[in-house]
């Protein structure tokens, strides 16, 4: 089975500093990837250089098959991207966001209308659909944003804190529509500040100062490090030296 | 003007001796009823986790508390003092510190802090011993502009900011979203400091694991509160015998585990899966075991099933559960 994600001594510079110090990995198809790391690490420069925003300052990229530097068109369109700041149109209502993002996908209206109906369905919004996106309580718009960034059908969607401030049920709920996606063979690149989330990745990776520290399956993880939880090896990494313990417990 | 960073008059009458009290406040912002009487106490030097997701109502309950916002109907006193009546003397007295990053980016870390001590008619020097064990941190980068921070370096100069004036109280909201793991880690040791030194704290967050750095919580959702109390007695009053539950295949797990007639509720938790079972007057051990035989038939492999003890976001799913859950099976 071939790479989604084909990253290959992926470097960014600003001035003298190095944001992105020449990353290697490779990210199989229905994979749900991890990228974890401290605030400042790396990870939000490189994922802009992964959806062609950011041009890299040397190595190379390619995702769904495409270069991300030299078809960055063609990457945008078979992706997916949720954020948790910018997601939807607050003013708008889920017709009309579902609608517009179809739009800009170059979906027909036909195809369009069918997903709409699909997508409602899954999400039971069957008395929401008329009512504006600010109305609605957060779980159901991070729901909706999710359905609305795999409008197009992408072959691979980027998760950038998805569930930041989700109440616990409705962050689960979230977690079990990624599986889903994910068994439908979609590749789910997703970061997360909740350690236990990277627990429900088939792998993950940790960035320390623009390099990956630590790749591999949850598990592999913890036993390279021997740390009996995710927390432990983060701690390790982040603040080599000191005691990975509660010290004030 | 009251004197700024007056060293702490002793909560006036009314209020009794709490650092904090809130009575039945409600707020309404249109069709959103953001706060649903709320009512809740502080003790004095109490280290206090306001515990929910976003909409919970923590930031419109954060500002009541600060005098910038008037609530509907209840009341309210911080240090003994009427958020309404009292305002100005409380302003000057308590140290507050808004969710989204507060502080001027275009100006440097010192001139930040200069300009909060400023605003209160005193200084960084005056400060200087309120603010020591954080300031400390980050003097090392004081003529970098607040801008260019890292995530956690931000949360301390904000930090800072709310306690150049040397307040009596601390009311802190979300210091610690969208800060990775390690650095929230620190920022709450770095509470726990502060606590030592007797100083009241009031912290909101939406990390559920977060509670249990807390003396007592409030667990809050849609406005409501769904309980107070020290973090360990709200886990203890969950009412379901709890078990983490681990298989090859966790989502095969999840699934199989739905068909399970016993389950009260079913929920992913890191590596593994917690289960609570419906059944009262049924040991855990043979709970376990029937749960195993159950798995086994459905062939679900490499499975262990432990008992284990509820934690403060396994309460807080069960108590916002069931509100809306209309019947459970109640055993």
């Amino acid at each position: 089975m071939s790479s989604a994600i084909e990253v290959r001594g992926l470097t960014r510079r600003f001035g003298d500093f190095t944001a992105v110090d020449s990353i290697t990995f490779d990210i199989q198809a229905g994979e749900v990837f991890g990228f974890l790391g401290a605030n400042g690490a790396g990870k939000t420069t490189a994922i802009k250089m992964l959806i062609g925003l950011l041009a890299p300052t040397s190595g190379n990229a390619s995702v769904a098959g495409f270069d991300v530097v030299r078809n960055a068109d063609e990457v945008r369109r078979h992706i997916g991207y949720m954020s948790q700041r910018f997601s939807l149109y607050e003013d708008l209502t889920v017709r009309e966001n579902i609608t517009l993002y179809g739009g800009i996908y170059g979906l027909t209206d036909a195809e369009i209308r069918d997903r709409a109906t699909a997508l409602i369905r899954e999400l039971q919004l069957d008395d929401a659909i008329d009512a504006r996106v600010a109305s609605l309580p957060l779980g159901w718009k991070q729901k909706l944003a999710f359905s609305v960034a795999m409008l197009h059908r992408p072959t691979v969607v980027f998760l950038d804190e998805p569930t930041g401030g989700v109440d616990p049920i409705t962050r689960r709920q979230f977690w079990e529509m990624i599986y889903g996606e994910a068994e439908r063979g979609t590749t789910v690149f997703v970061t997360t500040h909740y350690l236990d989330e990277a627990e429900y990745c088939d792998r993950i990776s940790i960035m320390v100062d623009g390099r990956i520290a630590a790749m591999g399956t949850p598990g592999e993880v913890k036993q390279k490090f021997s740390a009996e939880s995710l927390d432990e090896v983060f701690v390790q990494l982040v603040r080599p030296g000191s005691t990975p313990t509660l010290q004030h417990g | 003007m009251s004197t700024p960073g007056a060293s702490g008059a002793p909560g006036v009458d009314g209020a009794g001796s709490g650092a904090l009290s809130v009575n039945g406040v409600s707020k309404r912002f249109g069709e959103i009823m953001a706060l649903d009487d709320v009512s809740f106490e502080v003790r004095p030097a109490e280290l206090f986790g306001l515990v929910g997701p976003d909409g919970a109502g923590k930031t419109t309950l954060f500002r009541i508390l600060a005098t910038l916002l008037i609530p509907d109907s209840g009341s309210a006193t911080v240090l003994g003092l009427d958020v309404i009546a009292d305002l100005w003397a409380i302003r000057a007295r308590v140290g507050y510190m808004p969710g989204r990053f507060s502080l001027y980016p275009d100006l440097s870390v010192e001139e930040n802090l200069s300009f909060f001590a400023s605003v209160f008619g005193t200084s960084i020097e005056e400060g200087r011993a309120a603010i020591a064990p954080i300031y400390n941190q980050i003097e090392p980068f004081r003529d970098r502009r607040a801008g260019a921070l890292s995530g956690g370096m931000k949360q301390k100069l904000a930090l800072c900011c709310a306690l150049v004036h040397r307040p009596d109280i601390l009311l802190l909201d979300e210091p610690t979203t969208g800060v990775d793991a390690v650095s929230r880690r620190e920022f709450w040791d770095l509470l726990s400091t502060l606590k030592a030194s007797g100083l009241p704290i009031v912290v909101s967050t939406a990390y559920m694991e977060e509670a249990t750095r807390c003396d007592r919580v409030a667990l809050m959702q849609k406005g409501r509160v769904l309980a107070v109390d020290e973090p360990a007695a709200i886990a203890s009053r969950y009412p379901h015998p709890l078990f983490a539950v681990h298989a090859r295949e966790r989502h095969a797990l999840l699934q199989v585990l739905r068909d399970y007639p016993h389950a009260a509720s079913i929920y992913p938790f890191g590596a593994s899966v917690h289960y609570s079972d419906a059944r009262s007057g049924v040991s855990a051990a043979s709970i376990a075991d029937d749960l195993r035989g159950f798995l086994a038939t459905r062939s679900v492999t490499d499975v262990s099933v432990e008992p284990i003890a509820p934690g403060v976001e396994d309460a807080f799913m069960e108590l916002m559960g069931a509100p809306e859950g209309a019947v459970r099976a109640a055993a």
